[in-house]
């Protein structure tokens, strides 16, 4: 357990800075350092688990925001952002190396449990082992499936070319279908001597879980695994969940993710910079319009450019209608699990069929937007929509807040079913890398806007809500408010919004992003995506990685569900509020 | 009515057999016959069009829209269609609400076998049609009609919950051509379901697994398999 309070040193330092924080990993642990740079601190693997406790206890760097790798070809490197939830500010980034062959780096769960589903996802993605790692397995992919898809040497079966536009694309081109290109014809692919009709898949199993509250009863009974999903009414999508249960008492529960996985990150890096625009879309498709917001700034970020005024105020804008409509429709989907079939979440969506006009109005589509460009948006809003905007923001939202809050936040029935369910302390919290409104609802007073300010969110004035037992209540709360906040900026918006360009420089279907690696992030209504992006220089990602919130979120489910009821667990699962296009990416 | 259509003869005794003919002439229909079952064909399609019930299985965002199109503005309800079922079993009508991938492939066919005749699959946008923008993708299966039968297809990315509703009409007017003359679920012996694609080093489709292994056995083939991936396509003509 980290039950204990980190010590910071009394010496006033820039820990946002990897020299300084070098300066300090050197005092204690002389020769992990490799390098140091002013983005990033490359360690020596033997020394990771080290340094990460010595930066977890003494610098306070308590939180694990990301871990990725990327294949440089003759080696790889995985990469850790760390931030600490008291200071704030950027996050600090760690690198080590390992070879190709043989690539092993030493896990960092015993330190940062978020870390689990994380490696899980390198080890699945990239063949990088994590000695250490408790239940190292594949986790977007099956067990038995055939190669690690990231790594550069890897060709998917409809493999075309390394980089788009593809050749076939361009007016002389001429292309093939996909299909014929295959000899399967089909989008499979098969190693050398594989006997098809001999194979037996492996058995799917369930791990040994260590039982974190023993002795719930003092029966001796059985316990029985119950399968729950990919299909099933409320799971989000395609979830599937392998509970362990000791009677109706649930005793562990473990994910099974990957039935959508939908290749983000492959196709990413074929893709040009602005062609992944569409895609990040998909991601969170409640949020198509805060997906692209984080893309943007994090490409602007290693771009050095800054969109105009009014374009900054329209991506608030955009991003804060919705974060309104998304919680709204978490809020109903919370009652949808604990029985209330849909009412409530109708009562939601009819302000949020408003807020996708307004969408579709300014973008053309109501979910799928691909509204933001790099250095400002696509199209320009007309008075007509800020006239519709500000009867929205003005009267209906406000009215339909408290209409909401009224019919559920106070209903005994809820409150039963909801106090003291399912609770994540605040140290955990931190430590299993939650974010958004479950970190909030633990009582960590962490918001990006606030903690390091993207776009122009340091001039408005909202609070940061937070609960304080961090239960299934303080979460559905902690939405309610955060959709007062939400109106609030909205308001404040709305006034101040200066007329002027939207764009910085010309419309450019292909931006050139100089060589370097970035790690943007920004505070969506499920938490903090981040983008993480490296560039050789040329028009195509070198490697695009996304961390997504719903992703990492889940790896608190097990702690939140262990001595519930199963019915408990299906409304824990949906005060997370996931959706399975991030999840799985 | 019918009997004061035909009225009983009063003279004579009847033989058996003429008793025999004259109880069928009063209880069983006499006109033509294919009449009869085209005005069944009627009842029976205009029941089924206006209860159809979906199963409630969204894969990716297209599920949605699909939830949007229950909701209170565009409202399925109009179509007797509101009834989402959690299982297949009581499900007429699946609609594959987004990206069908490989991992969760068994899964959707092991769905689509366990309902119930007469059952219908909504393709619904561009990846549940064709794979859509996530085709190229090494976990994407292009397009649900690889697995399972395809009644109608919604284009869009997400289709909007109007195009949607078209998509379910087109469905309604194609159950209204249907007759139980030649409808599948009334022939003799049991339909096969489809065979469970299998999670193997990729997914393999138990129909085509000698072919798959004749195929990896053979050093050529995959030679040639490999001269393929990396060729330029670049300006490439067809002849």
């Amino acid at each position: 357990m980290v039950a204990h309070t980190p010590a910071v040193p009394d010496t006033p330092i820039h820990l946002t800075d990897p020299h300084v924080v070098a300066e300090h990993i050197k005092t204690q642990y002389p020769d992990a350092v490799e390098a140091v740079s002013a983005q990033s601190i490359v360690l020596k693997k033997e020394h990771l688990l080290d340094v990460a406790r010595y930066l977890h206890d003494t610098l306070a760097f308590d939180y694990l925001n990301n871990v990725t790798s990327v294949d440089w070809l003759d080696h790889f490197e995985v990469v850790y952002h760390l931030s600490s939830m008291e200071r704030g500010g950027a996050p600090l980034t760690l690198k080590v190396n390992t070879p190709r062959d043989n690539p092993s780096v030493p896990s960092l769960v015993p330190v940062y449990r978020g870390a689990d589903f994380q490696e899980r996802e390198v080890y699945d993605m990239m063949g990088i082992r994590f000695e250490g790692h408790p239940y190292l397995r594949r986790i977007l992919m099956w067990e038995g499936f055939e190669g690690y898809p990231l790594r550069k040497d890897y060709k998917e079966p409809y493999y075309e070319e390394e980089k788009k536009p593809f050749g076939s694309r361009w007016d002389q081109g001429y292309h093939i279908l996909a299909e014929d290109r295959n000899p399967w014809h089909d989008n499979v692919q098969y190693p050398a001597n594989f006997d098809a009709l001999a194979y037996k898949p492996p058995r799917d199993t369930v791990p040994v879980v260590e039982a974190t509250r023993a002795a719930l009863t003092r029966l001796r009974t059985d316990k029985i695994v119950l399968n729950f999903g990919p299909q099933h009414p409320s799971t989000h999508g395609v979830l599937r969940l392998k509970v362990t249960l000791d009677g109706e008492t649930v005793y562990a529960v473990e994910p099974v993710l990957g039935y959508l996985h939908r290749n983000h990150e492959k196709i990413g890096e074929r893709n040009t910079y602005l062609g992944n625009m569409p895609f990040t879309d998909r991601l969170d498709y409640f949020n198509a319009m805060a997906n692209n917001l984080a893309y943007a700034i994090t490409v602007e970020k290693m771009l050095g450019i800054k969109p105009p005024e009014r374009a900054e105020y329209i991506r608030v804008i955009m991003s804060e209608l919705s974060r309104w409509q998304n919680h709204a429709s978490a809020l109903g989907f919370i009652y949808n699990e604990l029985g209330a079939f849909y009412t409530p979440f109708m009562y939601a969506f009819e302000e949020r069929e408003l807020i996708l006009d307004l969408f579709e109005a300014v973008a053309g589509s109501r979910m799928m937007c691909n509204y933001m460009r790099f250095g400002g948006v696509a199209r320009d809003v007309t008075d007509d929509f800020m006239d519709k905007c500000k009867y929205l923001v003005n009267e209906r939202l406000p009215r339909r807040t408290d209409e909401l809050e009224t019919y559920m936040a106070k209903n005994e029935l809820f409150l039963s079913r909801a106090k003291n369910i399912g609770i994540l302390p605040r140290d955990l919290a931190i430590n299993y890398s939650t974010a958004g409104p479950v970190l909030r609802a633990s009582g960590v007073k962490y918001d990006i806007r606030r903690a390091e300010p993207y776009s122009i969110y340091d001039r408005f004035e909202f609070d940061i809500p937070t609960g304080t037992v961090g239960d299934l209540y303080d979460r559905f709360m902690v939405r309610f408010a955060e959709m007062r906040q939400s109106i609030k900026i909205l308001k404040q918006a709305l006034e101040q919004i200066p007329p002027g360009e939207i764009m910085t420089g010309k419309k450019n279907y292909q931006v050139r992003v100089p060589k370097g690696d970035a790690y943007g992030r920004a505070e969506n209504p499920k938490g903090e995506l981040g983008f993480y992006i490296v560039s050789d220089g040329s028009p195509n990602p070198y490697r695009y990685h996304v961390r997504a919130p719903s992703f990492i979120n889940l790896t608190a489910l097990n702690q939140m569900c262990v001595g519930h009821k199963v019915a408990d667990m299906i409304v824990i699962l949906g005060s997370i509020d996931i959706v399975m296009g991030e999840v799985d990416r | 009515m019918l009997q004061e259509q035909r009225p009983i003869p009063t003279q004579g005794i009847l033989s058996e057999e003429e008793w025999l003919a004259e109880q069928a002439q009063r209880s069983v229909w006499t006109g033509p016959l294919n009449k009869f079952i085209d005005l069944l064909d009627l009842i029976y399609n205009w029941g089924r069009r206006n209860s159809i019930w979906p199963m409630g299985f969204g894969l990716a965002c297209c599920a949605i829209e699909m939830m949007c199109t229950s909701a209170t503005r565009f409202d399925i309800a109009r179509f007797g269609m509101e009834l989402f079922r959690a299982t297949p079993r009581q499900a007429d009508l699946m609609i594959v609400a987004g990206t069908l991938t490989k991992k969760m492939a068994p899964a959707v066919v092991r769905l689509y076998n366990q309902m119930a005749e007469p059952k219908y699959v909504v393709a619904m946008g561009a990846c549940a049609s064709g794979g859509g923008p996530f085709k190229e993708g090494y976990n994407v299966v292009s397009g649900v009609d690889k697995l399972i039968p395809v009644d109608v297809y919604v284009p869009g990315c997400p289709p909007t919950p109007q195009a949607l509703l078209y998509g379910l009409m087109q469905l309604q007017k194609k159950i209204d051509r249907q007759s139980i003359r030649e409808v599948p679920w009334y022939r003799k012996g049991i339909s096969e379901g489809v065979p469970e694609p299998i999670l193997g080093p990729d997914l393999i489709d138990a129909r085509r697994l000698e072919e798959i292994t004749a195929f990896t056995a053979d050093p050529e083939k995959l030679a040639a398999r490999a001269l393929q991936l990396h060729t330029p396509t670049k300006g490439e003509k067809k002849e």
